[in-house]
């Protein structure tokens, strides 16, 4: 299984994805710089990225303490997600998605 | 603010740099070692991550600490390093690191506090605690002058028109604060939600219906002004066509992210921007300086607070033959030792 990330400078990069993983670990894993300061506890917003419109309902809204940190984000728009909250399982196959300014 | 400069530096047996849960610790087994410590941290308080990134969320791999949140582990662990009367220096940033001439090591603060010591132990986890900046073309030309990310002096912002972006307790709690003083302040937010005590947001929009400040749900867009000043802001509301604020001083709020800062200029060997160690003593590249928790870097390396623990136990033991070269280092159990049960402040009948 893969996501389609793309980088700041807009090339795409196809990564092996794992059940269960987070988004924001596949894209480390995967050798795409990201900065996660916080190793995904949900407390930094340095894992800030866009998920592509067509994917977006496929994954669980955002829970509160998301909510509230990516309000405290810069460049945010509604396809904002932070990578360390999406878990990636089968349904998620082929997901695209964009790193955010600042999550480099 | 402390009394010294570098003809008259604070003399001590060791500088730690950051009080992290890691530096903390340091003070314990270093004390243990009849070294004394001075800690220098940016933050205001101490316990590094654990008080400024999650205070309230929980830790379970402490051990025999099944569940402690970040701000209790740093209570217990300034509990624990009370009998050895450590000394902190916050809201500096450490900044210079040179031997003197009697061979120790002299260490300047951003607001010139001056340290000397045998040894230094670098304890800077993921670098020091630095303003976020917000994503805005041109912004550093102002910043210092007419742009801002914390308050020193309130005097400076009198009659001024103030805009305040962030959503957050210090974006609030300096909102409230300098609405008095300002000429005119506006609050601005990209939404109208707010992550700050509740008390601030009920006090905040009770000033807003008085009309004694303003509060704009918009994005910061530009910044127009010359030579570092700034004349006006431009506001991006949902839906609406940009419009210009006039503004003296922006003051942005937007949390603190961390930067490996002076540390890199220490002269110590790094390795992707950390530091790398002995493993055996955690001595960096230079004698006398020493590197542990989050910062340093060795094969197998894992940046958990345990390792840290750890860490500072081996450094200390090498720390104590800079301090007291006269000396033997002794192994001894803190159960066992009244020698040890003596420095803590336990002794009961020897
Ligand atoms: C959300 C989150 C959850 C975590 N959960 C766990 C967990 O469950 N278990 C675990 O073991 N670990 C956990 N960690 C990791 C753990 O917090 C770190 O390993 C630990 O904080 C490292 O401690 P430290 O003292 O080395 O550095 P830090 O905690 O980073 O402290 C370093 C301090 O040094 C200061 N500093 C740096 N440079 C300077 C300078 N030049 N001048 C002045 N001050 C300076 C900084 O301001 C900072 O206060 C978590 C981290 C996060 C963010
Ligand atoms: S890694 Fe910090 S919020 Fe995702």
């Amino acid at each position: 299984m893969r996501i389609i990330c793309t980088d700041m400078e807009g090339k795409d990069h196809e990564l092996l994805a794992t059940e269960e993983w987070s988004v924001m670990e596949i894209i480390r894993e995967g050798g795409i710089p990201i900065l996660a300061q916080c190793g995904g506890s949900c407390a930094c917003a340095t894992c800030h990225v866009y998920v592509d419109p067509e994917w977006k309902g496929k994954i669980p809204e955002p829970n509160e303490d998301e909510i509230g940190l990516l309000n405290g984000a810069f460049d945010v728009n509604e396809n904002s997600r932070l990578a360390c909250q999406i878990i990636f399982n089968k349904n998620l196959d082929g997901l695209k998605i964009k790193l955010a300014p600042g999550s480099l | 603010m402390t009394e010294n400069n570098a003809q008259n530096p604070i003399t001590t047996d060791a500088i730690i740099v950051g009080a992290g849960p890691v530096g903390l610790f340091a003070v314990f087994e270093l004390g243990l070692n009849d070294v004394k410590c001075h800690l220098v941290d940016i933050l205001d308080r101490p316990g590094g991550q654990c008080a400024e990134l999650y205070p309230e969320k929980p830790i379970y791999d402490i051990p025999a600490v099944p569940i402690c949140t970040g701000a209790e582990l740093t209570e217990k662990l300034l509990e624990q390093i009370n009998p050895f009367h450590p000394v902190f220096h916050f809201g500096q940033m450490a900044e210079s690191l040179v031997k003197t001439p009697e061979g120790k090591w002299r260490l300047t603060t951003d607001r010139g506090t001056v340290l000397e010591a045998p040894i230094v132990i670098i304890a800077a986890g993921g670098g020091s605690f630095v303003p976020k900046r917000p994503p805005i073309k041109g912004i550093d030309a102002f910043e210092g002058k007419s742009v801002f990310y914390s308050v020193r002096k309130m005097e400076q912002f009198r009659d001024k028109k103030i805009v305040i972006a962030g959503g957050g307790d210090s974006a609030l709690d300096w909102a409230i604060n300098l609405q008095p003083v300002a000429n005119h302040l506006t609050l601005v937010h990209r939404r109208d939600e707010f992550r700050a005590a509740p008390d601030s947001v009920l006090k905040m929009r009770s000033l807003v219906a008085e009309g004694l400040m303003d509060l704009k749900i918009a994005n910061l867009t530009t910044l127009n002004g010359a030579d570092g000043h700034l004349t006006e802001v431009v506001l991006q509301e949902d839906g609406k066509q940009p419009h210009p604020l006039a503004c003296d001083n922006l003051l942005a709020f937007y949390g603190l992210t961390m930067k490996l800062g002076p540390v890199a200029e220490f002269g110590l060997n790094l390795h992707e921007n950390l530091v790398t160690v002995d493993v055996a003593t955690f001595e960096t590249s230079v004698p006398g300086i020493f590197a542990i928790g989050d910062i340093n870097t060795y094969p197998g390396k894992m940046k958990l607070i345990l390792s840290g623990f750890h860490e500072a136990a081996l450094m200390a033991k090498k720390a104590f033959t800079y301090v007291h070269p006269d000396r033997r280092y002794r192994f001894q159990y803190t159960t066992s030792s009244s020698d040890l049960q003596h420095k803590l402040g336990v002794t009961e009948a020897a």
